[in-house]
């Protein structure tokens, strides 16, 4: 993990909200996601008409998005992928909401938020990203780290 | 670190029980996400407490599988199952999964309805009233001006914060269950003054004064503000409870919108001025003819066959007023043998219908009235369903998607003409 070739593109930094570090795949997406009606809790897939990750899955993923907005359902629809197994393993994202904070903390997913730079920007789908939720850091490169 | 008071600490230390001080711990870490600083006292609660299909139960089968298994585990989201007692605020019960008597009509099986028994069963026992709808200010749970609340249901939430004037973040299922018990809910959001200004404009340049006409430009409106606070201003008339239902449905659906002002017409909103209460005053929102097109094309995008088998009304759950618009428009028709029309709403409003024999009228048409739940909650459509009716731009916004069908928007009438001949004809006027 340490050879220059493993150093890191990019490191954010933010305030975590939910504890725990997690890594992972990025999934990046500019579309605010909605939780019930938005996906289907069963597999973690984004089903609403229009959105630009229709189709994909979050499953086992660090979910990097504007924020949260729809149904108050938000939480609960995420909170049962988290049952299913079809969570993200981490969030990143930017506008602080009710269901994207309650969202977070019932999935004890490490969370970040409130980030130095837009990490809509900085991250891209299929980054490696390690989410620090104690921390508050969002470390980032371009693929997994030998 | 969010502050406590001495009572928020004796709670926290578990001197009013193992159940409210899980459900302390929980609303701690929320406000700790959220940011805020303190809690602030609420007495009006309304959410889906312990409410859960069978996979749900039996995923936490090792702690009991029960009720109280899925209160504590789910809901207060608690390492530990606790004894879940009588809520402690005025609590409600919103929406649930099937109609009572017509579960068999929505396609569900015997099993789903004797968990929907058993469920219903421990709600009330647990003291939480009974009202099954998304529409509880229509179902006897009307706040006041200035009252905290802790609601879901993003359609009843902008509703009590932006015509009542209450004050209701847009809170989910476990926050809502832990205040039952707490009776205390971050004081961050929409309890704050500040956060309530206004931050955009949406000029209103073509007659909206009609349900159908609001819907569509709250649809615009949730498009074009997303979650922020929009200012609403311009040719809108007609206000009416209705009116206000389907505009701030279609708003939190299209964006995140939870409160709108609407100057001259919503309470905190006397003026431009005071809706905006001295913030900065972000862009300007025309809606204009083009922008009303482009709406109607777009709720009406997922729409091509025009063999309607399915026409649902009642989103949100229809008032008094609209279901006797709906006998009076179907009275003498018949619904067409390709066709089904459901129209939803609560169990209170239902027995008004039932008085009034607009229940009847219904289903001397072939239609029914059906109560608690709604097709995209309850994911029931008659049995072969592909293409879909409705006069919700909320409902137009989901069903569709979660149900893999078409979908056309227009006004009740047109809905109701569809359902008589099984052809869709609506077009925008």
């Amino acid at each position: 993990m340490s050879t220059v070739l493993d150093k890191p593109r990019a490191i954010l930094t933010g305030r975590g909200i939910v504890p725990g570090v997690a890594e992972g795949e990025a999934l990046v997406t500019r579309d605010t996601i909605s939780g019930w009606g938005g996906i289907n809790p069963m597999s973690g897939t984004v089903i609403e008409s229009r959105h630009e990750l229709r189709g994909q899955s979050f499953a086992g993923k660090v979910l990097v998005f504007p924020g949260a907005k729809g149904s108050s359902g938000w939480s609960s629809i995420f909170h049962m992928s988290k049952l299913r197994g079809a969570s993200p393993i981490a969030m990143v994202f930017n506008i602080m909401t009710t269901k994207a904070a309650l969202g977070a903390v019932v999935m004890r997913t490490p969370t970040v938020t409130e980030c130095d730079q837009d990490p809509l920007d900085v991250i891209r789908t299929g980054d490696w990203v390690r989410v620090d939720g104690d921390a508050g850091t969002i470390t980032i490169w371009d693929h997994k780290p030998d | 670190m969010v502050a406590l008071t001495d009572a928020e600490k004796a709670m926290l230390d578990g001197e009013s029980g193992a159940a409210t001080q899980k459900a302390m711990e929980l609303l701690i870490r929320y406000a700790d996400a959220l940011g805020a600083e303190r809690f602030v006292e609420t007495n009006n609660v309304a959410g889906v407490p312990g409410s859960a299909p069978q996979w749900v139960k039996d995923y936490y089968k090792a702690d009991g599988g029960d009720y109280r298994a899925v209160f504590s585990r789910f809901d207060l989201d608690s390492d530990e199952v606790v004894d879940v007692p009588r809520m402690n605020a005025f609590s409600c019960h919103l929406q649930g999964g099937m109609d009572p008597m017509l579960w068999q009509e929505q396609g569900m099986t015997e099993d789903a309805h004797a968990n929907f028994v058993s469920d219903e069963a421990e709600v009330a026992a647990h003291g939480i009233q009974i009202l099954k709808t998304c529409t509880p200010y229509l179902a006897g749970n009307v706040p006041v001006m200035g009252e905290h609340c802790a609601w879901m249901e993003s359609s009843a939430v902008v509703f009590a914060n932006s015509v009542i004037g209450a004050r209701t973040n847009c809170e989910g299922r476990e926050s809502t269950s832990a205040a039952m018990l707490a009776k205390r809910i971050p004081d961050w959001g929409f309890h704050t003054d500040d956060f309530r200004k206004g931050q955009h404009s949406v000029d209103v340049r073509v007659p909206v004064d009609s349900i159908f006409e609001w819907g569509m430009l709250g649809y615009f409106v949730g498009d074009a503000v997303q979650d922020t606070i929009p200012v609403i201003s311009g040719n809108i008339s007609e206000a009416s409870l209705i009116r206000h239902k389907h505009f701030g449905a279609a708003a939190a659906s299209s964006g995140g919108v939870e409160m709108y002002h609407m100057v001259g017409i919503t309470p905190e909103a006397p003026s431009v001025e005071q809706a905006f209460g001295g913030a900065a005053r972000g862009d300007v929102f025309i809606y204009d003819q083009a922008a009303r097109k482009r709406i109607y094309e777009t709720l009406n995008s997922v729409g091509t066959s025009e063999d309607v088998d399915f026409v649902m009304l009642g989103c949100p759950h229809a008032s008094i007023e609209q279901i006797a618009q709906v006998a009076a428009l179907i009275d003498g028709r018949k619904v067409h043998v390709n066709s089904a029309l459901w129209v939803f709403t609560s169990r209170a409003v239902k027995a008004t219908a039932d008085a009034n024999g607009y229940t009847k009228i219904l289903r001397d048409a072939g239609a029914y009235l059906m109560t608690d739940t709604c097709s995209a909650i309850s994911q029931a459509v008659p049995k072969g369903t592909r293409v879909a009716a409705m006069d919700s731009a909320k409902q137009t916004h989901y069903l569709p998607a979660m149900m893999g069908i078409e979908g056309w928007y227009g006004t009740t009438a047109e809905c109701i003409d569809a359902a008589c001949t099984g052809k869709w004809k609506g077009k925008l006027a």
